[in-house]
This record gives structure tokens, sequence and C-alpha cells, in this order.
């Protein structure tokens, strides 16, 4: 059946969505297996968001040396050339329609024309929104001058707009302390970082940024209210305690033309909803097993849109599992297993993914800590794994490889928890 | 010789004032905003409902009762020839408690004096039939069929386009200092762009209406914001098919709960009043949707976490003494025309509004207009890629590429759509470019993740199509500018 006579119809193996290090990764990787591959992406240049953070700290783990984003994106793009994968910039996904296992529809539309693509696959890779004011509770003047991190990233390294010269961050993740770095670069004053949580949310090397750069940081504060007229010209600030209710009397007004929030990220699978895709509340993105296939057969997932990655390296390495997962899936018409043993949360786990696991081969698990500790030991009960750790924090995802017999251990379910040492 | 009329303000009454004015062979009309662009005022921030007119007393708010109907009956026509996006789904003002049947048979009463066609009480059974999600709380209530929905600032753009397509001169960034009166009878107003002839004026200045009469020596009436809140909640979240009103109170219609013409749950709003001096705080308070929140859970329980909250706002009304609409020509000032304290239902009563200035024209001012051989009543709406079907939406993309790149992925707003809303903010005068202006016209940036992605680039498209720099367009206006120069500009201390 053809859902649209009129529109020209393209076929592939697998439509990879969203041409991030996750796309990229998962196209490279189908073609390198045999697959065919399109790669669709709606920026007009490959790479997602990786063009706009022009820090370095990438690729350590993936290409085994310290690169900048441009670079991760660039190296990942020469592979996808030299490879000859297919790839369309500027090519918005409208809907993904699955009329069976086999046989998916993909409506895109470019400035070419608007396309229908049948494959027997997707890999999903659309990454992540930002959490905004709106969202997070800020009231007051409906002013100009609040950013979310990443519109303030990309109009300073994309198209070169410094957006203001005193800055209040609101989040300590490492997407808010990298702004605060970039900022201060570019000689504004970052009066401030607000951090909800009674400790810092990035990884300690970003942390450190605040002592380079002189920036006060308000451990358990909130911003709650923005004024101005115009732009923003002052915001306050509230402690909170260890509820997270807010402390009365304890308001403080900080004069900024700047606000940026980085109040964390969220998966966009919207579309995947639209589907029917199950989604994890824990992590916003789909529940998947150990190929990285969402609850709708050959309907894969990585990057961002799986689960919020600190690593970008885990993000290609995610892409290149789906792409394996979608060779598997239409090899055999379908991704098969003699059980599914299900991943539960135990003590201090906010959320780990896969959700379930075929013990047929060896995994990672991505997981995070509920609350930092320190002296813990992370436990898989079921198959007597033990894993000791100095120290944990929610901001950094824990990487853990099971391999295939270990799992085979456990019967319906394992549950991974990190108690005290 | 044409009779020369200036109208104050282009909100809702002075847009639908100006598209009426403009059927007349024999004036000359002028639509003076101070705001860079239309519908800025009271227009912008309200529930955006087309009321059922049974609210008003005709006895306390004669006005308010004749145009409210009106209007109704005349935005149904309005709509369709000025491709308005809107929806007729009706209205139920819910029954928590039997004593609130003695307040909704008032207004079934009312109604019928004001002639509001086809309302009845419904029992609890038929009210879960109409409203499935209503709460479990609710015995019963009005059912207003007639009541519906716009969207009120592409409203206002669209009365104006088409006033502008039949004549009418616009002024925007115009902000009046003063009225010239010479021997009873006005002359002309004086702005800050320089003065603008009229025979005529007309007061539709909204929340500055009483400051606008006090320059034409009239004081008799004043002013006072009251202010309402809202939540916008993302589009994936469940709201009811028809608009949802709590038995009213003396002061408001309450805390209303409905699903918005783009697919939105939207609540609000409360009633705060304000001193006249706060006409320009249009802040959201922590308070203020705190009563919204607590007020909406009555009607609707599930409401959802407030993650799913995409944009909170306030809107003014603006409160005139005595409650009812002024709309009148004042006798000591010949040629000096009030429309003010167009509070609620003044959205719904613009287009009766409209009709009624033309005629106080032609009875108290004793000038006969004389209407166009030529008049065209229709505008097209702009296009929304995100409404075309694929097929339409790839002729178009054949026609001009443009329309086939999405700029707003969460609204899937093309370029096209916005190089057609810039070309139109050009055609009615729009001087200093506004991402707003683009948003009011596209829906782009009022999506899930509120523009964080598809700003810069409507910054970019923007700068390039009025040719300035992109640091120096704003988000609503001067004073609102995006960014302060190019990324080194601090380091070079050059600041823009």
């Amino acid at each position: 059946m053809e859902p649209f006579p009129e529109i020209p119809m393209l076929g592939y193996d697998v439509v990879v969505i969203g041409g991030g290090p996750a796309g990229m990764a998962a196209a490279a990787r189908a073609k390198e297996l045999g697959l065919s591959v399109l790669l669709l992406d709606e920026n007009d240049y490959l790479g997602g968001i990786l063009p706009q953070c022009i820090h370095s700290g990438f690729g350590i783990h993936y290409f085994k040396e310290e690169l900048t984003g441009p670079e991760f994106a660039a190296r990942l793009a020469k592979r996808l050339v030299e490879l000859g994968v297919e790839y369309r910039t500027a090519a918005r996904v409208l809907e993904i329609r699955n009329y069976s296992d086999l046989e998916k529809v993909v409506i895109f539309t470019s400035p070419s024309g608007v396309y229908q693509v049948w494959a027997k696959a997707v890999i999903y890779a659309a990454g992540a929104r930002e959490r905004h004011a709106f969202e997070i509770g800020i009231v007051g003047d409906r002013v100009s001058g609040i950013y979310t991190a990443g519109e303030a990233q990309t109009l300073m390294d994309i198209y070169g707009v410094l957006p203001g010269k005193e800055v209040v961050i609101v989040g300590s993740g490492d997407v808010g302390l990298i702004m605060a770095r970039r900022f201060a670069l570019e000689g504004a004053k970052v009066k401030a970082v607000i951090e909800l949580m009674p400790y810092p949310g990035g990884l300690a090397r970003n942390v450190m940024i605040l002592k380079d750069f002189n920036i006060p940081l308000y451990l358990s504060h909130k911003v709650v209210e923005v004024r101005g007229k115009g732009r923003v010209q002052r915001v306050k600030v509230v402690k909170v305690d260890e509820n997270i209710n807010e402390v009365p009397g304890s308001e403080l007004w900080i004069e900024a033309d700047t606000l940026v929030i980085s109040a964390g990220l969220v998966p966009a699978v919207k579309k995947l909803k639209k589907i029917g895709v199950e989604i994890d509340p824990a992590t916003g993105g789909p529940v998947v097993n150990d190929r990285l296939e969402t609850t709708v057969p050959g309907i894969f997932v990585a990057g961002n849109s799986l689960v919020i990655n600190d690593l970008v390296d885990y993000v290609a390495e995610q892409g290149e599992l789906a792409a394996e997962g979608t060779k598997e899936f239409i090899d055999n018409g379908g991704i098969e297993s003699r059980k599914w043993i299900k991943v539960e949360k135990g003590s201090n786990v906010r959320l780990v993914v896969p959700h379930y696991l075929s013990g047929e081969r060896d995994v990672y698990l991505y997981l995070r800590v509920a609350r930092p500790m320190e002296d813990v030991e992370l436990r898989i009960p079921e198959i007597g794994k033990r894993l000791k750790l100095p120290v944990v924090k929610p901001a950094e995802m824990i990487r853990l490889k099971l391999k295939a017999e270990e799992i085979q251990k456990a019967n319906k379910k394992l549950t991974v928890e990190v108690v005290k040492a | 010789m044409k009779i020369k009329v200036a109208i104050i303000g282009a909100g809702i009454s002075g847009a639908s004032i100006a598209r009426v004015l403009s059927k007349y062979e024999n004036l000359e009309v002028h639509l003076i905003e101070k705001a860079p662009d239309v519908g800025w005022g009271v227009s912008k921030a309200n529930t955006a409902l087309i009321h059922g007119g049974y609210d008003d007393d005709p006895d306390k708010y004669p006005m308010r009762a004749k145009l409210c109907i009106r209007g109704n009956r005349l935005w149904h026509q309005w709509v369709k020839e000025l491709q308005i996006a809107h929806v007729w789904n009706g209205a139920l003002i819910v029954a928590l408690q039997e004593e609130d049947f003695d307040e909704l048979e008032r207004l079934l009463e009312r109604g019928r004096r004001n002639g509001v066609p086809e309302m009845r009480i419904v029992d609890r059974e038929e009210l879960f039939h109409l409203e499935p999600g209503l709460t479990r709380e609710a015995i019963g209530a009005l059912w207003v069929p007639i009541v519906g929905q716009i969207g009120p600032i592409p409203a206002v753009i669209a009365l104006v386009e088409n006033a502008v397509a039949n004549g009418v001169k616009t002024h925007l960034e115009t902000e009046v200092r003063g009225i010239k009166v010479e021997g009873g009878e006005v002359k002309g107003v004086e702005t800050n762009n320089g003065f603008i002839e009229a025979d005529i004026v007309i007061n539709a200045a909204g929340l500055h209406a009483d400051e606008i009469a006090r320059m034409a020596g009239i004081d008799y009436f004043e002013i006072h914001p009251r202010k309402g809140e809202y939540f916008l909640f993302d589009d994936d979240v469940p709201g009811p098919r028809r608009v949802l009103f709590p038995t009213p109170t003396p002061i408001s219609k309450g805390i209303v709960v409905t699903t918005e013409i783009s697919g939105h749950l939207m609540i609000g709003p409360n009633a705060q009043d304000l001193p006249p001096e706060k006409k320009e705080d249009f802040a959201t308070t922590k308070e203020g949707l705190e009563e919204v929140w607590e007020g909406a859970k009555k009607l609707w329980p599930q409401l959802p976490p407030r993650s799913k909250v995409i944009r909170t706002f306030a809107g003014l009304r603006p409160e005139p003494t005595g409650g009812d609409f002024i709309i009148k020509a004042e006798e000591e000032v010949w040629g000096f025309i009030n429309v003010a304290g167009i509070r609620s239902p003044g959205l719904t009563s613009a287009p009766a509004i409209a009709y009624e200035v033309a005629e106080i024209i032609q009875r108290d001012l004793g000038i006969k207009l004389v209407e166009k051989e030529k008049w065209n009543p229709y505008r097209r709406e702009i296009t929304h890629f995100f409404m075309l079907p694929p097929e339409k939406a790839n002729e178009m993309v054949k026609k001009n590429p443009s329309y086939g790149k999405i700029v707003c992925r969460c609204n899937n707003v093309s370029e096209g759509d916005i190089l057609e809303a810039i070309e139109r903010m050009k055609f009615i005068g729009v001087k200093t470019p506004s991402v707003d202006s683009v948003k009011f016209r596209t829906k782009a940036t009022t999506g899930t993740c509120q523009g964080s992605f598809c700003r810069p680039r409507i910054v970019q498209l923007l700068a390039r199509e009025y040719g300035v720099e992109p640091w120096k367009i704003t988000l609503k206006g001067k004073g609102s500018e995006i960014g302060i120069g190019d990324v080194k500009a601090l380091l070079r201390r050059d600041e823009a």
C-alpha cells in the first residue's frame, strides 16, 4: 500500500533520524554492515549540537584522543563520506509510520520537496531538548535576555552574537558550567551559578571552571523571579531547604542582563510516543532491549533520545549498537531471544538502560544514582556481581560492562543497586 | 475632500474600527499604535474567547449586554472572511453545588433577555456526555453552544491587513502626546512622529484610554488594570472539549479551563485589581499563578505535573469607572469618540463596537458615510506548513524551496511561513523587526521547547530581511534586543 501516491518514494534498509554523533555513528556502522542507509538531519550541517561545542574534552574513549566538538563531528562526518553514506541536511522528519515489523515509512520535508522513505527499520537519534524558564516555574516580567544554555551557545558559536554582559546561570551541570566559562572567555561577567541541589551537578573537571574564573556558586538556591523592562535587569534568588522548599526571608536580588537556563535535558521523543513506543518515566526516553530496540519492533534509539548522556563517546557507542541491532533485526526478521531478563532499579539507582537483556550477548549498562555517596558497592545480587566505587554522583553516569555468561545466571530479572560498602 | 479619521490604538477594537471604516469612500483612516506591531496591548493576553453574551446585566451594563451577543454573531462571519483560526466548541458553566443552579438560572434568564440563542441547563448525565473529563463533583451546567475561541493577536493582524489592503494608513511606534482641539472641535493628534491631522479622533487606547481622553479635556472616567494570569501546557496534555467556567462571582467570570485553538490546555485567569499607575505591569506572580492552579483544579482535577507547563503569562483588563464600555461621541469636543473601558467581553464585542462607531459618526456627528464601490472583505491567512497535507506541501515546496525548510521543529513552521510573515509585517508598516511579530503570525517558538532551537534561526532571517545585524533584532521592540554585539564586542570594548 502507498500512503501518498503523489509524493516521491525512496527505499532503504534503514533510515537514521538525526545527524548528531549518535546518528552519524549509527549510519556509518549500518553501512559497514552492508545495509543501505539514509541519514536525515534538520540542520544545514551534520553534527547536531557538536559544532557549537567549541571546547575540548570529547572523544577520549571513542577516538582515544581529546577533541573539540567540531573536530569530533568532522571525524564522524568524514567516516560517513568515505563509506558513501547517503545523507540529507535541512531535512525535517514530519512523521514516522509503522505498518508492520519490516515496513516503516518516514515522511520528511526538505527544500527539494516532501518525500516518503520506505525502510525495514528506523534508528531514532534526534537528541534532546532543554528545559526552559517556564518549566522550572520562574515568574516575573516577560523580557529579552533569558536563554537556554543551548540557545546562548548557538547564538555565540554558530552565529557570532554575544547575548549579554552580566550573566546569571541556573544549574551547575556540565552545560551550565561550560556556558559560564564561555561567557567569561568573551569578557562577560558571570555573577553567579545557581544550583538547586546541595552539591554541584557537573563532572569534576567542569566544576573546576568556577575556581578558574572566580565565579560564585550558590548551592541549595533557586532563581524564582526575573524583573526588567525590555531586557532582564535583575533576578531574584532564594535559598531552599533539604526538601527543596523555599526558605522565607532568604531572598536576594542579583543585577544581571542575562539569565541562562541550564536545568537539564529531556529526550525528544514525541514522534516515538505517537507510534506507541513505551517511555521510561525515569529516563524520559524509550524502554529498550539490549539491542536498543524500543517496544515497537524495528524502531531503534540511540544517544540523548534514549537517555541523557554525559559523554559524546557513549552517545556514539549507542549509535553503533543500534546499528548492529538493526542489522540483526533485518537479517532475522526480528530481534529474537529465548528469554528477556528485566533490569530492575534497586537502592539509590535513579535510572538504568537497557531495560531488558537477552543474556546472549555482552552489554553495557548505563546508569545514574539518585544521590551522591562515598565508598559504595554497585551490586547485582542475582548474578553475584560486586564493584567497589569510591564516589558516585547523579551527575556522573556509570557505565558497566556485563558479559553474556554473567547475565545468563539471572532468571527473570536482575537488580542493580548502589549501597554502602 | 475626505474626512480624516485618526484611530488611537491598534488592538482588537481599533483594528475592527479601522476595517469597518475602510468601507467608506469619504473617509481617510489613520491607525496609530505606540507599539512596534499591532495587537500587543490588552488584546495580546486574554482568554481568547468569543463569549455567549449571557453574562452582562443589561440594566447595569447596557453596552456590554447589547454588543457582546452582536459581536458573537458577527465573528461567525468575520472569521470566514478573514480566515482567522477559530473553533466553535461551546461553553459549560459548571455547577458544583445546588445553590449554583440559582445563579445559572439567572444567567439563563439574562441570556434570553440579551437575545442569546440555544442556551439550556443540562443535568449531570448530559454534562458528562458533553465533557467526559470534568470533575466528578459537577452536578449540572449551563450549556452555551455559541461560545467559541479565536487567536486574539492573529485576529488583530488579520483585521489590520484587511484594513490596509482597503486603504487604511498605519503609524506604528507612534505615541500620542496630545490632542489638538480648537473651538471645541478636534483638529488632530500630536505624536512622537509629528502631527497627524484629523477631523475625527477615535480613542481606542485600551489601558491608556483615560489618559488620551484627558488630553482632549475629558476626564469623567478612569481606567485601572485588572490582572489575570494563565498557564499554557504542552500539546500532549489532554484538555477539555468545551470551554469550562465555574459558576461566576460578582467580580469575575472565574478561572476557565479550556483547550485553546492550537490544542494546548490553558487555565486562567484570576482577577487582581491594580492601581492605575500599574498599566505596564504584565509580570506573572507566584501567588497569582497558585490561585489559578487551585481554581482550575476544582473543574479539572487531572492537571498535569508542573514540568508540562510550557508558558505562563499575565494579561491586563482595562477596567473603567462604572464597569460598562464607554462608547460615545463626546459632546464638549466635536469629533472626539471614546471607545474606552473595553474590558471583557471586549474581544467578543469588537466587530459590534466597530459598527457602533460607524453609526455614531453618522448619527451623532451627522456625517453621511458613502460606501466604496469596491471594498474587499477578504483576506488570506498566512501559509502554515503544519496545516498542509503532504501532497499540498510538496506542491508548495516545488514552487518555493523555502517552504520545505522547517525552522520551528516543535510546530513545523517553515522558512517560507516566516518569510511570508516578514513580508506581511512590512505590508502593515512594522519598522522594528522582532521575534514576537514572527511568533504571533506563524506560531514559531510557541511549542514544547519555547523557541530555544528556532529563535536564533528566526533572528537570522529577520536580520537578513531587514538588513540589520542579528544582535539588533529584538524580542518585542526597542530595548529588548537579542544581543549586545558580535561575540568579541566586549573584548574589543565596543559594545553595541
